[in-house]
């Protein structure tokens, strides 16, 4: 085992150094691929949309002129962990492919960070939620664009209990992300003086949830937390109204909203959810101004949603980090070091950074959705309530457990 | 106790659609002989008429004709579809009927989802059916009850029609022996695809219904077909009667492990599946063939 593991590392270093003989710094050939849920219930916040985004962002880049070849492909994961892991491998076997962007579905997303970081690659993910991905779990080859469960828990979970919502009941999707958005709020909720008093943990993608939310109901707590994402979400808060949960005196949480599930439910039922988003398309003359042309090129219009709009920064960024190393992109680590040591920058996040853990740190903004009267439009769904720095909404360094941070 | 209450009748409203699903599906298979992949897109559809009746820039029609027009116009569409390829399949082996409205559903689905997404519409619960009730152990939404009733009413009627009555008599004759049926002038293959429109019609039924609760989304058969298919094994391919109870059964029975082992929700029926295949393979009111 140990001749051999010497033999293997011998190996490869030779063969690195043949790979660096023969990608000089002519070589400016990069291929991204885009892995999400293209048909299931995180399609429309991630998905075609982020496959487009990135494209964007290659158009973009302007590097196409200055002489790069700049391929993009796209996988279906399904939702699930082996189909993801495979097509990823696929990609950097066969396909050669050097980044992988979007991932939504923390379980995925967890699997696929092991391969890109056993391959070398990149890994730029902005639909997954699970703040594990720059923690316990993270990788020299991984940053993690747009949000993730601590920020969720510290921006609208925080901002509950301070306004009164001291006992909780979760509904938590059973995986992955749900089990981190659960740990991550509680930790603020007690840190803050309030209770959890229950919680029940339903199966990813269920239709009805009226037998949760009457045990909800039944739990008496002033906060009924959702600690699920999409579809989940809509059905869960749709059915709420319906079994009068709001009117009874107890309070929705919406740890995470996207902006095409507040379209799904209807303002008519969502009026006056908190929430936090890192992106909203009418925040500024820059981001109406991408979005108009995002819009353009979906099927049905859609303004781009907060994981679409971190997939185009994030893939911004990376050819950035690309332009300025001259060439030879299919180092990961080499590729990734250069763009956390390059600050971020963009129409749609503002400036920010990304930490060593690989967390990108921007603002964060606390969003109330419209009455139905204030709506002005198809997509006009937002109120600003309030901004959050980025130091203030993510896991500050001294917090986070980072391997790569012990150095 | 309070709660088991609850749970038992929110069971009987979930149990209201696989009862209206896999009666149709009962219906389809009992007279044509067709395992029908197709009824969740059908379902689907369903629902999005009744979205496109009432946000289209020409005529607003709510909920109350939506519940009659809705299944007439998917009606249609699967009678056309029953006439166009599913009628080539008779005699065949049942898998062909099987692979052909499977495929016939992803499509169905694939189209939608080309112009929809998948998140999917709203569609609000009509004025008059809004609001709820305390019933003292649970807050009951008016609207809830209303599906409970409404779809037992209906299954009753299609069970009558069919198990009762001399168009029902004709239908069960024409299956068991089309060319003697046919000899007494009796049109049978205008009344396979009335009996598949019939199906169909009730898919759409339950998709009407199924609007104001969940989303309209067009994977929303996807999702619920292959629960709807286990409540139909479990209560006997084509059994009229067995699949209508097992369908309020079944709700039920999920609806306790909501209660008691949530995580397990998903799978128990087909839990039950296994076992009841394992001692009784014709299913609970299924004649052995």
């Amino acid at each position: 085992m140990k001749t051999r593991s010497i033999a293997s590392l011998l190996l490869t270093t030779a063969l690195s150094f043949v790979m660096t003989g023969v990608a000089s710094a002519q070589d400016k050939t990069v291929k991204i691929g885009a892995l999400s849920d293209q048909s299931g219930l995180y399609a429309d916040l991630g998905g075609p949309g982020s496959t487009l985004a990135a494209q964007m962002a290659i158009e973009d880049s302007g590097l196409v002129a200055k002489g790069w070849k700049i391929g993009i492909i796209s996988g279906d994961h399904q939702n699930k962990p082996d189909i993801g892991t495979a097509i990823a491998r696929q990609w950097f076997d066969v396909d050669k492919v050097d980044i992988i962007v979007d991932v939504p579905n923390s379980g995925v997303a967890l699997a696929v960070n092991n391969v890109v970081k056993e391959k070398n690659g990149v890994y730029i993910n902005s639909g997954a939620a699970t703040s594990d991905l720059t923690n316990a779990q993270c990788s020299p080859n991984t940053v993690h664009w747009t949000y993730d469960t601590y920020m969720l828990a510290h921006t609208t979970g925080q901002a509950l209990v301070k306004a009164g919502g001291d006992t909780w009941f979760f509904l938590t999707a059973d995986y992955a992300f749900g089990a981190a958005l659960e740990r991550d709020t509680t930790a603020v909720i007690t840190a803050n003086g309030g209770k959890v008093v229950g919680g029940v943990k339903h199966p990813l993608n269920t239709p009805d949830f009226s037998s949760f939310l009457l045990q909800a109901q039944a739990s008496k707590a002033k906060i009924i937390g959702l600690a699920n994402a999409g579809g989940d979400t809509t059905n869960t808060i749709k059915q709420a109204a319906e079994f009068g949960i709001v009117k009874g005196g107890q309070k929705l949480a919406a740890l995470l909203l996207f902006l095409t599930d507040v379209k799904a439910i209807g303002l008519e039922t969502a009026q006056g959810l908190n929430f936090t988003e890192t992106f909203y398309w009418d925040m500024n003359d820059q981001t109406r101004a991408f979005s108009k042309r995002f819009a353009a090129k979906m099927k049905n219009s859609a303004p781009p949603t907060m994981v679409q709009a971190g997939v185009y920064a994030g893939v911004r960024h990376y050819l950035k980090a690309l332009e300025a190393l001259g060439g030879n992109p299919h180092d990961g680590v080499k590729v990734v070091e250069k763009m956390k040591s390059m600050p971020t920058e963009d129409d749609l996040f503002g400036k920010g950074e990304i930490q060593p853990n690989g967390r990108t740190i921007h603002n964060a903004y606390l969003f109330e959705v419209k009455k139905p009267s204030e709506s002005k439009g198809p997509w006009d769904f937002y109120k600003l309530v309030g901004t959050v720095p980025g130091d203030q909404a993510f896991t500050p360094l001294s917090e986070s457990k980072c391997a790569l941070l012990k150095k | 106790m309070q709660a088991l209450y609850a749970q038992l009748l929110v069971g009987l409203i979930n149990g209201s659609f696989y009862a209206l699903l896999s009666l149709g599906l009962a219906v389809i298979f009992g007279m044509l002989n067709i395992i029908n992949f197709a009824h969740g897109a059908l379902y689907m559809m369903g629902a999005f008429v009744a979205y496109f009746l009432l946000n289209n820039d020409y005529l607003s029609i709510g909920y109350w004709p939506a519940l009659i027009v809705a299944p007439i116009v998917v009606g249609i569409f699967g009678m056309i579809l029953e006439r166009t390829m599913l009628q080539w399949l008779t005699g065949l082996d049942h898998l062909y009927g099987l692979l052909l409205t499977f495929g016939i559903a992803l499509i169905v689905q694939g189209v939608f989802q080309n112009y929809f997404g998948s998140s999917g519409m709203p569609y609000a619960i009509p004025d008059q059916l809004k609001g709820g009730m305390n019933l003292g152990f649970m807050f009951l939404p008016i609207y809830r009850g209303w599906v409970v009733i409404f779809s037992l009413v209906v299954c009753i009627a299609t069970w009558f029609l069919i198990e009762k009555t001399r168009l029902g008599a004709y239908l069960r004759a024409a299956t068991e022996n089309p060319t003697l049926v046919r000899a007494f002038g009796v049109n049978v293959p205008r009344m396979i695809t009335l009996t598949y429109g019939l199906g169909v019609g009730l898919a759409a039924l339950a998709g009407v219904l199924s609007a104001p609760i969940n989303q309209v989304r067009p994977l929303m058969g996807a999702d619920l077909i292959i629960v709807v298919f286990a409540v139909v094994v479990i209560g006997g391919m084509g059994s009229i009667m067995g699949s209508i109870i097992t369908g309020f059964a079944l709700g039920v029975i999920e609806g306790l492990t909501k209660y008691f082992y949530p995580e397990a929700s998903n799978t128990v029926v087909f839990v039950l599946m296994v076992l009841v295949l394992l001692v009784k393979p014709t299913g609970l009111t299924g004649k052995a063939a």
